[in-house]
């Protein structure tokens, strides 16, 4: 994992990365586990490191196996085979009531029948804490949540938003070593879920608790989290930072499950520096620098970003040129799509931004275009 | 003009079959018994013209409400009703809790056909259901023929309060586990993980969230058996024993038996003020729970 | 995931044995051939021949039969458009007397709602008889059939009768066409409710018939108010089989259709899809 201190999402006095020190010890260690309902293997031979004051993302398709190893990690499934560790302890034995765990679930799981401020204390009072502590923890929440006012409501007079930060406060109250957030921000609206993904970074920020959040949302993930998991069918495809899982995917289907991609399959030879890959028969074969060594005539792929291409009325001249016809324009006012299409069929996506406050299209239906891209935005993938 | 017609035609059925039938036992009440055919007095004569109106109002009066208050039998039947009714309840709700709550925590799949199997018996004759259990508790019953087995002597059971209560929690438990089943199968499963999640213990859960979260099917449940067993005749006079005093049985004997209709009208706008609280509070209880909802 | 619990099912256990073993008994010693309720004398039909025999219960039966059919028809009518105009009429004058009256006798004791009904056939000079059972069946049942239309006519979706209207269709057309093909499965299970409570009724009944028109029900108390009878054993298993018959065909085919359904929708996927 090379990434340039630049790249990372968090900015701070120091760079926390301790997955990238040696000697740092994990909080959570997955070791080979396996979970299977019936024939069903939901994970299958994991292994894994989450490190203290994380914010971890487990992203995938819904099925994928995320929202089971959140639930082994709250205690409401046990791994088939295999061990989890918490501080290096097994967490195996451990019921849910007694793990040093907290979970925020997808429906928020609020009892309709008590306030907000009996919600928050529901933990705490569990714990058998006085009461003095209980209301200074219960105030200190509410204020980090920003629900001073709604504390004597039921779960039903608040709305959506608020309802999640309870949810958030509730789970916090306790100061869980670890808080899995379960789809945390599914049920909110667009505009909403940005504005609390800010705020969720905020708060796990202030309370330096380690949160491991589960979505199918790739945008969330990538905002949130110091790092990513993709993973599919209970495996992890790839853990990395947000920056390394967008612009060095180790697999097409990473490439594709985030953001926008165009992928060209061919038989990749090397050529000094670089590698071409013949993609199709009469086209110019595509130049890509990679640090990976593959063999002549192997099968492989390369991915392309669409803001990476760019789109000219004139040929420009560099290499990955490529000529085509625009046949559809998604305008989406900071910056406008195109989907050109090459000769034999072929569809690449270019993205221009519109940095001009100019009406017209520069682009429009049905024009010849050149589509190019530099060898390095192209990245050479195996499978 | 079709719209009045739509509206008109059950709104005449229901006043000329529920509402003006009602008021006349209400006047009734209001009469004195009499040795002529109507047996009461006295009858609206409008052929006397207003004479006969106000002669009419003239002769009717409470004499029968305070007749009510006077003998021992009517407050004596109007209290062992509700006492019957009470316990009753209380019975069926701890008889039907457990049935209610093992139906919502059985598999999905399992649920469709125990809630046939709940609401079966209510198909099958209410009169039938009763007669089942006089075979079960007479004195050469099953169950004394069951306990002879075991060297125990047997039990008079049939025509005693208990076999009223056994009938009243038997015939009306259907209606005890189905709102508690319907609040506890609506409950979001999440709620009890979470509670497990912030340290509870699974009966420390039950008793902090599922139960609270039942209550408004609890209350309906109990107020579906408290009301209708208050009235209830075919379990008293088929169960219970010639000292059992429930107020159905005694408006039916006052009519049938004594046929003083004046004091049965009078019994029946009572226990119609008794019933008015409780089906107040059910009310409030279902508004409730819609608003919840 | 659902952890198997013993005390779920030793809870149901017990309860669907409470529920269910006084009606096995029932079924079981009809087939007694000792007149003795506990002694079992080997098996013998015996007592439904005699059943089959008896006039008086026959009679009764189809007294009862008719009545039900009858006042079950009648209330579905009734209770229906009282449902519609519960849920669709909107405001007008003594709609809260209206929804007062089709609730009321829900509450109301069957020995009141008997004794008024009868001390209004007396007031109007009424004979009793089968007619006088009819109308006071059918005015307690439409309220049963009224509940139970209107809460399926308060989450039907206007929209589809919006809809029928700008196609063409007459108001009345709309409800015939549209909304009554829709709501016909809670209106026939009124029907059923309705026709299930008459066959049931022993004091309205009581009340309101004359010695021309013994019910059932009425037949039925009056023999086991002097104790058990084989004869009765007979005539209750004969019911409870009529009853679970219907019952378990009824969800049968409940359950047939939502397969069906599954696999067209399954199909129509694949075609389109």
């Amino acid at each position: 994992m090379t990434t340039a201190p630049a790249d990372r999402p968090r900015p701070g006095p120091a760079v926390f990365a301790p997955w990238d020190e040696p000697d740092a010890v994990p909080l959570i260690q997955f070791k080979n586990v396996t979970k299977r309902f019936g024939d069903f293997t939901a994970i299958d031979d994991l292994t894994l490191d989450i490190y203290t004051r994380e914010f971890f993302a487990l992203l995938g398709p819904s099925g994928c196996g995320k929202t089971t190893m959140m639930r082994m990690l709250a205690g409401f499934e046990t791994p088939t085979e295999g061990k989890i560790l918490l501080s290096g302890q097994d967490i195996a034995p451990i019921p849910p009531n007694q793990r040093a765990v907290n979970m925020m679930f997808q429906s928020y799981a609020l009892f309709p029948h008590l306030s907000v401020w009996e919600n928050i204390a529901f933990g705490l009072k569990r714990e058998g804490k006085d009461k003095d502590t209980i209301r200074a923890r219960v105030d200190e929440m509410l204020r980090l949540t920003r629900l001073e006012k709604f504390a004597s409501r039921k779960p039903h007079q608040i709305s959506g938003g608020q309802r999640q930060r309870v949810a958030l406060a509730r789970s916090l109250a306790k100061a869980p070593k670890l808080l899995l957030l379960d789809e945390p921000l599914g049920a909110l609206d667009k505009k909403l879920r940005e504005e609390t993904q800010f705020e969720l970074m905020d708060i796990q920020e202030k309370t330096g608790t380690t949160f491991v959040i589960v979505t199918h949302d790739q945008e969330e993930a990538m905002t949130v989290a110091s790092r990513v998991a993709v993973m599919d069918e209970g495996k992890l495809i790839q853990v990395a930072t947000p920056p390394v899982i967008y612009e060095q995917p180790n697999s097409v289907y990473v490439a594709d499950f985030i953001g926008d991609v165009t992928i060209f399959e061919g038989t990749v030879r090397k050529d000094g520096e670089h590698y071409r890959l013949d993609w199709a028969e009469g086209q110019p074969p595509l130049r890509v620098r990679s640090p990976a060594s593959l063999r002549d005539g192997q099968t492989a792929y390369v991915a392309i970003r669409p803001e990476k291409v760019e789109i000219h009325h004139n040929r420009p001249d560099d290499h990955n040129v490529l000529r085509g016809k625009v046949v559809d324009i998604g305008y989406l006012g900071n910056l406008s799509t195109y989907h050109v299409e090459l000769p034999g069929g072929r569809m690449i996506r270019a993205q221009n931004f519109n940095t001009e406050r100019d009406t017209r299209q520069p682009f429009t239906w049905e024009d010849e275009v050149w589509v190019n891209w530099t060898e390095t935005c192209g990245v050479l993938l195996e499978r | 003009m079709r719209r009045f017609a739509l509206i008109a035609v059950p709104y005449l059925w229901l006043l000329a079959l529920f509402l003006v039938p009602f008021l006349i036992v209400l006047k009734i009440s209001l009469s004195d018994i009499a040795l002529s055919i109507p047996p009461y007095a006295p009858t609206l004569d409008l052929s006397a013209g207003w004479e006969g109106v106000r002669s009419f109002f003239a002769g009717l009066d409470f004499e029968n409400f305070v007749f009510l208050t006077q003998d021992d039998l009517y407050w004596k039947a109007y209290l062992s009703s509700v006492w019957i009714a009470a316990v009753s309840t209380v019975i069926t709700l701890l008889v039907g809790y457990p049935i209610a709550y093992g139906m919502a925590r059985a598999a999905p799949e399992w649920r469709p056909t125990l809630l046939m199997l709940v609401i079966l018996p209510f198909w099958t004759s209410f009169l039938i259901r009763v007669y089942s259990w006089m075979g079960i508790l007479a004195n050469e019953g099953f169950l004394n023929m069951v306990l002879g087995w075991f060297g125990i002597p047997p039990l008079q059971i049939l025509a005693t309060n208990t076999a009223v209560y056994i009938g009243i929690v038997y015939t009306y438990l259907p209606f005890m586990i189905l709102p508690i089943y319907a609040t506890l199968e609506r409950m979001d499963e999440s709620l009890l993980e979470a509670a497990e999640d912030l340290g509870c213990s699974r009966l420390t859960a039950f008793w902090l969230v599922t139960f609270p979260l039942s209550r408004g099917g609890v209350i309906a449940g109990c107020f579906l058996v408290f009301i209708p067993a208050i009235g209830e005749f075919v379990i008293p006079s088929l169960l219970g024993g010639s000292d059992t005093l429930m107020i159905g049985k005694v408006l039916w004997e006052e009519f049938f038996s004594n046929r003083d209709w004046p004091v049965a009208s009078a019994v029946a706008i009572v226990l119609l003020l008794i019933l008015i609280v409780p089906i107040v509070l059910f009310q409030r209880n279902e508004q409730k729970q819609r608003e919840a909802a | 995931m659902r952890r198997f619990s013993w005390f779920n099912v030793t809870s149901l256990t017990f309860g669907f044995a409470f529920l269910y073993l006084p009606m096995v008994l029932l079924v079981i010693y009809s087939f007694n051939a000792s007149k003795l309720v506990t002694v079992w004398a080997g098996f013998s039909t015996r007592w439904y021949g005699e059943l089959l025999r008896d006039e008086q219960f026959m009679d009764a039966a189809w007294v009862t039969i008719r009545v039900a059919l009858f006042s079950s028809t009648l209330a579905t009518v009734l209770g229906t458009l009282a449902a519609v105009v519960m849920i669709r009429a909107g405001r007008f004058p003594g709609r809260t007397l209206f929804s007062g009256m089709i609730y009321a006798p829900l509450v109301m004791p069957e020995v009141i709602t008997g004794l008024s009904l009868l001390l209004l056939f007396i007031g109007i000079g009424l004979d009793r008889g089968i007619f006088t059972v009819v109308l006071a069946h059918t005015t307690f049942a439409m309220c049963y059939v009224s509940v139970v239309v209107s809460s399926r006519l308060a989450t039907f979706d206007t929209a589809l009768e919006e809809a029928a209207l700008d196609l063409g269709c007459s108001p009345f057309e709309a409800f015939r066409l549209v909304t009554l093909p829709i709501i016909a499965p809670a209106v026939i299970s009124g029907w059923l409710l309705a026709f299930t409570l008459s066959l049931d009724d022993l004091v309205i009944a009581s009340f309101t018939t004359g010695p021309s028109a013994t019910t059932l029900p009425i037949q039925i108390f009056s023999s086991i108010r002097l104790g058990v009878s084989p004869q009765i054993n007979a005539l209750s298993s004969l019911l409870i089989g009529v009853v679970a018959i219907g019952v378990i065909a009824a969800s049968l085919a409940t359950k047939r259709r939502a397969v069906t359904q599954a696999r067209e929708e399954q199909a129509a996927a694949r075609v389109t899809g």
